[in-house]
């Protein structure tokens, strides 16, 4: 993990969306891309498969320019959700500097939820992170959906957020809560900045 | 030109609360010391917080310390008029020139360099010319340097190359402090609930708060009786706008309405937001990018220049302390350092290994650590080095002699209590009998006695026992001040944990040395260190001997050891007999302890000449023998003619003082030395 290089005076900041298939992380980042001016923004790579699912990830590099003296670039990337492509989040999730989770309100997905977000868990585990301290953000995404539908932030922050991550409603896609989320997980990822011992490769 | 400065902004005018605390001992640094510790300081805090303040009273500072320093305190719109008239009027040069006698300069609100190129170009040369020749500029603004619209990377980089410092919003306990200070200034008098209550009001800068004070006290001039603390909150929502936070807004002028003209976020509509896809109403069509850069930005330049931070607390700190903290200010010049927590790490350790030697120095002399290499960890080795050269040069002062142990010491019921005075003390060196003084004829065993002591005191880990004759003590003493090496000599007795002095009586008429031994009495007394001393006539009768002195040595235990009685003879002359032949020799032992010797010594001289002429003889040393040696009975042999040896002292009538007298053989020198009467 490599944030912040004080000798080559560089910031990098690698964000890894995670959740269930479907639940919307490609719809976060493509959001992201459409508001990013284009001299700021890298070419999205995105490897879908016919069906627009992700197979690989997807890959969006933001140049946010030099801040304080050192050029920040945030890297957002997301994994394929489906449960068998699990070597795959695995490499994706490596290096991660925090992680936004994005799950699916809707009621019916709830168990692809819990699934997937113990599968992150176990994952980050199995890379030696500590899942109490790593920055972690949830968005309930699909929140404009019917609300017969739905399960509310209320019931999900009930349901999913046993560890009292900062959790923000989103609607992808309109792009409601998408920023929110970014700047929450970008603030606490930067907030380790102090603590995590700067330079460290 | 440049405005002079308020008398009233003043340090001790300046209430310091948790939020401007740091800005406030680095303003304090830098008045104190223009040029040599944060240039440049850039204070930041939003308006009415306190900067103009904090400027002022660094020039006042600075004045009061001293009154040669040129000081100029002006506000960028001053510098900036300056320039351009001085450049409308072709002296823009001269200009330029006047700035070289300033000593310390302070420039208020450069926030408004916002666009102004040529500005910031001159004030990048200033900066640039000012730090070049080390004096000192300070610089305050609303915003850090790098929130500063289209500022030059070039003036921000110095700006963070000195130390950049902002100040918050007063806690509650700060506004309270203040209110006070300006109703006490003012003269008014209100019930503390009416500024506890202004206090806990949503006002975010110092002079909103001034202004709701100031509206209270005119309010009670015209009221009839005191305010009440909700009549006071009544006042300020008639007068001031509730929504007040954060302390951007400066008090607005009296009278006109004020009216928002910051839009809402709900407020802001789509402008040039050509993006498909994205239904109106739903969510914000407002620079998202934008916003969450701003955000970005912030928080990485709050996190990058937390460092800083940390780095200019630690230069604080030590610089409080006396340390040079030059390395850490490199640090802060720098562009940015590899690793600033590293960086710390080893000049703290460094700090320690500096406290460590010159607290060693401290014992061992206290002329070399009071030297600046001990403030230095720059120079730790040198540190190192110069103490190495004190420990090589400091031998440790003259030890108790290891054959006198304690338990040979015989004990009877006479010297009992010397010698239970002598264990007693023992057990808690320095606590229970200090000082200890012996007293006690010749050769009753007082050396033995303090050798004893010190050899049991010197058994302890990290002791380091003196224990000496008061002669050598004054010959050392002699020497070292031919040697103009005093300082050195009082280092060397100074780390010593326990000093014993044999015959004190012997510094009679020796001031300096009892000058010398005075102070260093006091100071083992001090640190509890025991201190035992011979004499041969008690404290009160050193009659030569400085008062000072001689009642310290009576506020301690005087214990005296009498002449050995014949039960100490007897044991005395049992061992020694029994060391040399190994045998005890009872009736030997008896016979000579019997001899009516008045001192230790003298007996010990009578067995050594009886074992001598035992010797001699080829003889186990026997009563007869002795009898022979000592009273002259015709009991042996080998009688050798005498008569070229007398002195006329040999009579036939058979005087036994007188034949005790007679010298028969001269066994050892050593011997006729001990018995040299004194």
């Amino acid at each position: 993990m490599s944030l912040v290089n004080f000798t080559t005076r560089e910031i990098t900041c690698k964000i890894v969306y995670y959740g269930p298939g479907r639940s919307g992380k490609t719809t976060n980042l493509q959001y992201i891309y459409g508001r990013v001016p284009e001299a700021r923004r890298g070419r999205m790579v995105s490897l879908a498969t016919q069906t627009d699912r992700t197979l690989f990830f997807d890959f969006l590099p933001l140049d946010l320019g030099v801040i304080s003296g050192f050029t920040t670039r945030f890297q957002l990337y997301t994994v394929p959700g489906q449960v068998y492509y699990n070597a795959t989040r695995k490499l994706v999730l490596q290096g991660a500097d925090g992680v936004v989770f994005v799950a699916d309100s809707q009621a019916r997905r709830l168990e692809d939820n819990l699934e997937s977000l113990q599968n992150l868990q176990a994952n980050l585990l199995g890379q030696g992170v500590d899942v109490r301290t790593f920055p972690i953000v949830l968005q309930y995404n699909k929140q404009d959906l019917p609300a017969d539908l739905i399960l509310t932030s209320a019931d999900l922050d009930e349901a999913l957020n046993f560890r009292g991550y900062r959790s923000f409603a989103g609607d992808a896609v309109r792009g409601a809560g998408v920023f929110e989320t970014l700047k929450g997980i970008s603030e606490m990822v930067l907030k380790r900045l102090a603590a995590s011992g700067a330079g460290v490769p | 030109m440049s405005t002079r400065l308020n008398p009233r902004y003043r340090f001790d005018a300046y209430v310091v609360g948790a939020a401007n605390r740091l800005a406030v001992t680095a303003a304090r640094a830098v008045a104190e010391s223009p040029g040599s510790v944060y240039n440049p300081l850039f204070v930041y805090a939003g308006s009415g917080l306190g900067k103009t303040h904090l400027l002022m009273a660094m020039g006042h500072h600075a004045l009061e310390i001293n009154p040669q320093i040129a000081v100029e305190y002006m506000t960028l719109d001053e510098f900036i008029e300056a320039f351009n008239a001085a450049i409308a009027a072709g002296q823009g040069e001269a200009y330029r020139r006047r700035y070289t006698d300033v000593g310390l300069l302070l420039v208020d609100d450069v926030q408004f360099l916002t666009h102004r190129r040529e500005m910031q170009a001159e004030l990048l040369r200033l900066t640039n010319a000012m730090l070049s020749a080390g004096r000192q500029i300070v610089l305050s603004s609303d915003r850090p340097p790098n929130e500063i619209e289209a500022l030059d990377e070039r003036l921000i980089q110095r700006f963070a190359g000195g130390l950049v410092i902002d100040i918050s919003a007063p806690d509650y306990e700060t506004r309270v402090a203040i209110l006070r200070r300006q109703a006490e200034e003012r003269k008014a008098t209100f019930d503390p609930s009416v500024l506890d209550a202004v206090a806990t009001l949503p006002i975010g800068s110092i002079r909103e708060l001034i202004g709701a004070l100031n509206r209270l006290i005119a309010f009670q001039a015209v009221s009839e009786g005191p305010l009440t603390s909700a009549m006071a909150r009544t006042v300020l929502a008639k007068t001031m706008p509730q929504t007040v936070k954060g302390g951007a807004v400066p008090a607005a002028a009296a009278g006109a309405p004020t009216v928002s003209t910051v839009p809402s976020v709900s407020e802001t509509v789509a402008t040039d937001e050509t993006d498909a896809g994205v239904s109106p109403g739903q969510a914000s069509t407002r620079d998202e990018f934008g916003s969450f850069l701003t955000e970005i930005t912030s928080a990485v330049a709050r996190q990058v220049e937390a460092w800083r931070g940390r780095v200019a607390e630690a230069v604080m700190r030590w610089e409080g302390e006396g340390y040079r903290t030059e390395r850490l200010q490199r640090l802060l010049e720098g562009e940015a350092p590899v690793d600033p927590e590293a960086a710390l790490h080893d000049y703290e350790e460094d700090i320690e290994r500096l406290k460590a030697l010159e607290a060693e120095a401290q014992e061992l002399d206290p002329a070399v650590a009071g030297r600046p290499i001990f403030r230095d960890p720059d120079r730790v080795d040198e540190a190192g080095a110069e103490v190495q050269r004190a420990r090589d040069g400091l031998s440790p002062p003259p030890g108790p002699s290891p054959i006198w142990r304690l338990d040979d010491f015989v004990e009877s019921p006479a010297n009992r209590v010397a010698v239970r005075a002598a264990r007693a003390a023992l057990e808690q060196p320095g606590h229970q009998y200090n000082p200890l003084v012996i007293i006690g004829g010749n050769g009753v065993g007082k050396t033995h006695l303090l050798n004893a002591l010190g050899n049991a005191l010197a058994a302890a880990p990290g002791s380091l026992v003196a224990c000496l004759q008061a002669q050598d003590f004054v010959d050392d003493l002699i020497k070292a001040i031919e040697r103009d090496r005093v300082a050195w000599w009082r280092a060397r007795f100074r780390r010593i944990t326990a000093l014993l002095l044999d015959d004190v009586h012997l510094l009679a008429g020796k001031d300096r040395t009892q000058e010398e031994l005075f102070w260093l009495y006091n100071h083992l007394a001090e640190s509890n260190r025991q201190m035992v001393f011979t004499s041969a006539v008690p404290p009160e009768e050193l009659k030569t001997i400085e008062p000072r002195l001689r009642t310290r040595l009576e506020g301690g235990l005087v214990v005296e050891l009498p002449a050995p009685d014949r039960e100490v003879r007897e044991a005395i002359v049992s061992r020694v007999l029994r060391e040399k032949t190994g045998e005890a020799e009872p009736e030997l032992a008896a016979y000579l302890a019997a001899r009516p010797v008045e001192t230790v010594r003298a007996l010990l001289g009578l067995v050594q000449r009886v074992l001598a002429a035992a010797e001699a003889e080829q003889e186990r040393p026997s009563t007869g023998i002795a009898r022979q040696v000592l009273e002259g009975s015709p009991a042996g042999p080998a009688r050798r003619s005498t008569g070229s040896r007398t002195s006329g002292l040999l009579s036939p009538s058979g005087n036994l003082r007188s034949r005790e007298k007679m010298v028969w053989d001269w066994p050892d020198i050593a011997d006729r030395l001990i018995e040299d009467p004194r």
